[in-house]
C-alpha cells in the first residue's frame, strides 16, 4: 500500500533522466568560491585571511551563535580572496575564494570506503561532532541540524522519518545516494535514533524509485527498527508536513512544528552527512548534485565539493542546446533561476537544471476563470486565487483570514493555473506583507 | 542569453484555451444529433449563434474597449454553442443576434469579460429571448431523421410542455385529456437518443453524456455538479412519483426531458459562475436540482433548468465563502 498526503497535490512530468546514472566525481575546479552563509540563521564568522593555506576539511568560518553553522574548506590550496561575490540568488554574498593546489585532506578525516557500524555511546559527543561538521538540512531549508536533533523541554518524539521522496522533477541526487550509500544512511538513522532516544526510523521513498526501494528494503532487514514506507509519486509528497501526514496520519497544526506532533523529518542526504561526520570525522563540504534538464546533452550526478562553480559542472555534461531558457539551482518547482552560471554549489544545492524555453518560459497572464484547480492542487487547503486577489488589493484582513502564512510555497497552484496567474509569487508577497504588518503591530 | 523568472519553472500543459477547446469538443456529439434530427434548422441556429457571439466579443474588445481581442481563448465559441443549444430549430436569425448581444455584451463583457461575470452568459441570452419572444421560443419543430432541408416540419409540444397541461383534478374531461396527452409523450428510448421536440442541443441525453465522459476523461470538470444535480432531480421526483403514482412526476422522464442534461453537464459546471470548492459544488448542484423540480412542477413555466441555474449563480459568492476548503492543520471536522 502506497501512502500519500490527504489534500491537494499535482502530478508534473517526472523527467527522472538522472535516476540511473551513478554518482561520479567531476574533478576539481581551479578556484572554489565558498559562501559563508549556507544555512538559515547567522552567517558564519570568517576565521581565515587572504594568503592562508588550507586543507580539505579545514575550518574556514565558525558558527556564530546557536542558529548558525560552521563552514569548512572543500579543497586544499591558498585563500586568494575574502570578498563579496554574486551567488546563486544574484545578490552579492561574502565568500572565501580558494585557489586549488593538490588534494590534501585534514588528517583526522577517515577516507577509507569501509563502513563503520559502531555507534559512539556518548550522545554529547555525537551532537558535538554534528555541530562541528557544519551539518544543515540538505533538503533545501538549510536549518542547522544540531538544533533539530535536540528535543526541547516538554516535547516528546516518537517518530523519525527519513525523507527519501525527492518529489521535484529531474532531481535524482537523493535517489542515487540511497542506491549507493544505503547502509550508511541506515547507520545514520540509528545514530539519530540514539540521539532522540527512540527505537524506530522510517525511510520514506516514493514509488518512482523502485531500485532505491529494493536496495534499502534489503538492507533494513539487517537493522532492527528501520523500515521502508513507499509513498505515492505525487508532488509535494516530500514536503515535511505532507510526509508526516502520509506516514503517520498526523497533521502538524497551523503555525506549529513537526516536533509538536512527535515527529522529526530528516532528508536522506542530511542523514548520510551525519553518518560521515560521526563515523568518519568528515565535515560537510561535498554533496551529490544532479545535473540534468532538457537542454543539456548528458545528465549526471556529481559528488561535488561545495564552492564549485555551477558552470564547471555544466561543462562536464556535453553540449548545451540552443533552446536553453534558464539555469535553475534546485528543482524546477521550488528552485531559483540563476543570474550567474558561475555561482557556486552550496550545501543546499540539490541540482543544476538546464531548462529549455519551451519548458520554462512564463506564458502571459490571462483572467482568472475561477476554475478552482488551484484549490484542488493546494496541499495546505488554501485558496490561492483568493490570496492573489487579496494581495493585489492589499487587503490584509482577508489575507489573515485566508491562512496565507500556512503556505509552504510548493508552487502547485502556479503550476496548475490554466490562466497562468503568478499565484506562488502572490502567496510569497502576501506572506511578506502580512509578516511586516504583524511586526509593525 | 539566460532568462530569469520566479518559481515554479514548469507549468501544466493545460491552459484556458485548451480547456475551452475541450468543452467545444465535448459539445460536438450534441451538434451532430441536432443536425441529424433538425437538419438545416439546427445548423443555421448553431452557425449564426457562434458567429454572432464571436463578432460581438470582437467588436466590443476592439472598438469599445480598444484592447486586444480575447477571441483566442475560445470562450465566445462556447457561449455561442450553448446559446444555440438552448434555442429551437429554425429560430429567427435576427433574434439570435439579439440573444448573442445580450449574452456576450451585457452578461459577460459589461461585467468585465471572461471570469468576471456573475451569471452564465448563454443562459442570460436564452432567458432574455424567452421572455421577449415567448412564441418563437416555444415553437418546437418535430424531429425528422436525416431530412436535411427540413422545410415542411410540423411543430409540436415538448415532453415537459405536455405534462404542464395535464390537469391532475379528477374530472371525466380531465381524464380524457389525460390519456390523449400521455399518448403524445415520447418513449424513454426516443428521449434518450433525442428523437423528440425541444431545443436543438438539449434533446439527446446520449450525446450529452458522451460529452460528459469526454470532459471527465480530460479532467475539465469534476463529476460532482452533474451527478448531484441530476441525482437531486431524480430523488425529488421519485419521492413525488412514489407517493402520488402520477405520470407527471415520472423521474426517468424528468431526467431525460427538457434542459436537465445540458444544464447539469455544461451550464451548471461553467467555471466562472459555479463554486470552486468540492463542497461548494455539491451545495450548488443540490440547490439547482431542487429549484429545477420546483419550477417545473409548480411554476408558470414548463422548463426550470435555466432559471434554477441562474438563481444559484447568484448564490455562488456566498457558497464559496461558506464552503471554503479546510486548511491543513486547522481543526478536523
Amino acid at each position: 500500500m502506497t501512502k500519500t498526503f490527504p489534500i491537494g497535490g499535482i502530478h508534473p512530468d517526472k523527467h527522472k533522466i538522472a535516476g540511473d546514472i551513478a554518482i561520479s566525481s567531476p574533478g576539481l575546479p581551479e578556484i572554489v568560491y565558498i559562501p559563508i552563509k549556507q544555512h538559515i540563521g547567522a552567517p558564519a564568522k570568517i576565521m581565515v585571511n587572504k594568503g592562508d593555506k588550507v586543507k580539505v576539511g579545514s575550518l574556514l568560518a565558525a558558527a556564530d551563535g546557536v542558529v548558525s553553522a560552521p563552514i569548512h574548506s572543500s579543497v586544499s590550496g591558498e585563500v586568494i580572496k575574502v570578498e563579496d561575490i554574486i551567488g546563486e540568488f544574484g545578490y552579492y554574498e561574502p565568500m572565501i575564494a580558494i585557489k586549488v593546489e593538490g588534494d590534501v585532506w585534514e588528517d583526522c578525516i577517515d577516507r577509507s570506503d569501509e563502513i563503520v557500524r559502531e555507534i559512539p555511546d556518548d550522545c554529547e559527543e555525537i551532537i558535538a561532532k554534528i555541530r562541528s561538521a557544519g551539518i544543515v538540512g540538505m533538503g533545501g531549508a538549510g536549518y542547522p541540524t544540531p538544533i533539530k536533533t535536540t528535543i526541547p523541554e516538554g516535547k516528546k518524539v516518537d517518530c523519525l522519518i527519513l525523507n527519501g521522496i525527492e518529489c521535484e522533477p529531474f532531481l535524482a541526487a537523493d535517489d542515487r545516494l540511497m542506491q549507493e550509500k544505503g547502509e550508511q544512511i541506515i547507520i545514520g538513522a540509528k545514530i539519530l535514533n540514539k540521539l532522540l532516544g527512540i527505537q524506530k526510523a522510517i525511510i520514506a521513498i516514493d514509488e518512482n524509485k523502485p531500485k532505491a526501494i529494493e536496495i534499502i528494503t534489503k538492507l533494513t532487514k539487517r537493522y532492527v527498527g528501520v523500515n521502508v514506507r513507499v509513498c505515492e509519486s505525487k508532488y509535494p509528497q516530500g514536503g515535511e508536513k505532507q510526509l508526516i501526514a502520509a506516514i503517520t496520519g498526523r497533521e502538524v497544526p497551523s503555525g506549529k512544528l513537526p516536533i509538536d506532533v512527535g515527529c522529526i523529518v530528516q532528508n536522506v542526504g542530511t542523514v548520510f552527512a551525519i553518518y560521515e561526520a560521526v563515523m568518519k570525522n568528515k565535515p560537510l563540504f561535498e554533496r551529490v548534485v544532479t545535473i540534468s534538464g532538457d537542454s543539456i546533452e548528458k545528465s549526471a550526478n556529481f559528488m561535488t565539493r561545495v564552492g564549485t562553480p555551477a558552470s564547471f559542472l555544466i561543462e562536464k555534461c556535453g553540449q548545451i542546446s540552443d533552446n536553453l531558457g534558464q539555469i535553475v539551482f534546485g528543482g524546477p518547482m521550488m528552485g531559483t533561476s540563476a543570474v550567474n552560471p558561475d555561482a557556486p554549489i552550496t550545501k543546499l544545492t540539490s541540482g543544476i537544471l538546464l531548462l529549455s524555453c519551451a519548458l520554462s518560459d512564463k506564458q502571459p497572464e490571462t483572467p482568472c476563470i475561477r476554475c478552482g484547480k488551484c484549490l484542488d492542487a493546494c496541499p495546505m487547503g488554501l485558496q490561492p486565487n483568493a490570496i492573489a486577489r487579496a494581495v493585489r488589493s492589499h487587503n490584509l484582513d482577508a489575507l489573515q483570514e485566508l491562512h496565507v502564512l500556512d503556505c509552504i510555497e510548493c508552487g502547485s497552484c502556479a503550476y496548475t493555473c490554466p490562466a497562468r496567474l503568478p499565484l506562488l509569487d502572490c502567496c510569497k508577497l502576501a506572506k511578506m506583507e502580512l509578516r511586516q504588518h504583524q511586526t509593525k503591530k | 542569453m539566460l532568462k530569469i523568472s520566479s518559481a515554479p519553472h514548469m507549468s501544466s500543459p493545460i491552459n484556458t484555451s485548451t480547456i475551452m477547446r475541450d468543452v467545444i469538443i465535448a459539445l460536438v456529439p450534441a451538434a451532430i444529433v441536432s443536425i441529424l434530427f433538425f437538419g438545416l434548422g439546427a445548423l443555421t441556429v448553431i452557425i449564426s449563434s457562434v458567429a454572432a457571439c464571436m463578432l460581438c466579443e470582437y467588436a466590443i474588445c476592439r472598438w469599445l474597449l480598444h484592447k486586444k481581442s480575447t477571441l483566442r481563448d475560445y470562450s465566445a465559441v462556447v457561449t455561442g454553442l450553448l446559446l444555440a443549444y438552448n434555442l429551437p430549430a429554425w429560430f429567427p436569425i435576427w433574434m439570435i443576434l439579439v440573444g448573442a448581444f445580450v449574452a456576450i455584451g451585457i452578461s459577460k463583457m459589461a461585467f468585465g469579460g471572461l471570469g468576471k461575470n456573475i451569471f452564465n452568459p448563454a443562459l442570460i441570452g436564452r432567458v432574455f429571448l424567452f421572455v421577449s419572444f415567448p412564441l418563437q421560443m416555444t415553437t418546437w419543430p418535430k424531429p425528422k431523421f436525416l431530412d436535411f432541408l427540413y422545410t415542411d416540419a410540423q411543430t409540436g409540444a415538448t415532453t415537459l410542455g405536455i405534462i404542464k397541461h395535464i390537469d391532475v383534478k379528477n374530472s371525466t374531461e380531465a381524464l380524457t385529456q389525460y390519456s390523449t396527452s400521455i399518448s403524445e409523450l415520447p418513449s424513454y428510448g426516443q428521449m434518450f437518443i433525442g428523437y423528440t421536440g425541444g431545443c436543438i442541443g438539449e434533446v439527446s441525453a446520449l450525446a450529452l453524456l458522451l460529452g460528459f465522459g469526454y470532459l471527465l476523461w480530460r479532467k475539465v470538470i469534476s463529476w460532482h455538479i452533474p451527478f448531484y444535480y441530476i441525482a437531486t432531480v431524480f430523488i425529488f421526483t421519485s419521492i413525488l412519483w412514489l407517493t402520488t403514482k402520477s405520470p407527471i412526476y415520472d423521474p426517468i422522464m424528468h431526467l431525460l426531458s427538457g434542459g436537465l442534461m445540458l444544464g447539469a453537464i455544461f451550464m451548471a459546471t461553467d467555471y466562472v459562475t459555479s463554486p470552486m470548492s468540492t463542497n461548494g459544488k455539491i451545495i450548488f448542484a443540490i440547490g439547482c436540482g431542487l429549484l429545477t423540480v420546483i419550477i417545473r412542477l409548480y411554476g408558470a413555466y414548463p422548463e426550470g433548468v435555466s432559471f434554477a441555474i441562474l438563481i444559484m449563480n447568484a448564490f455562488v459568492p456566498l457558497i464559496d465563502r461558506f464552503a471554503a476548503p479546510r486548511v491543513f492543520g486547522t481543526g478536523r471536522k
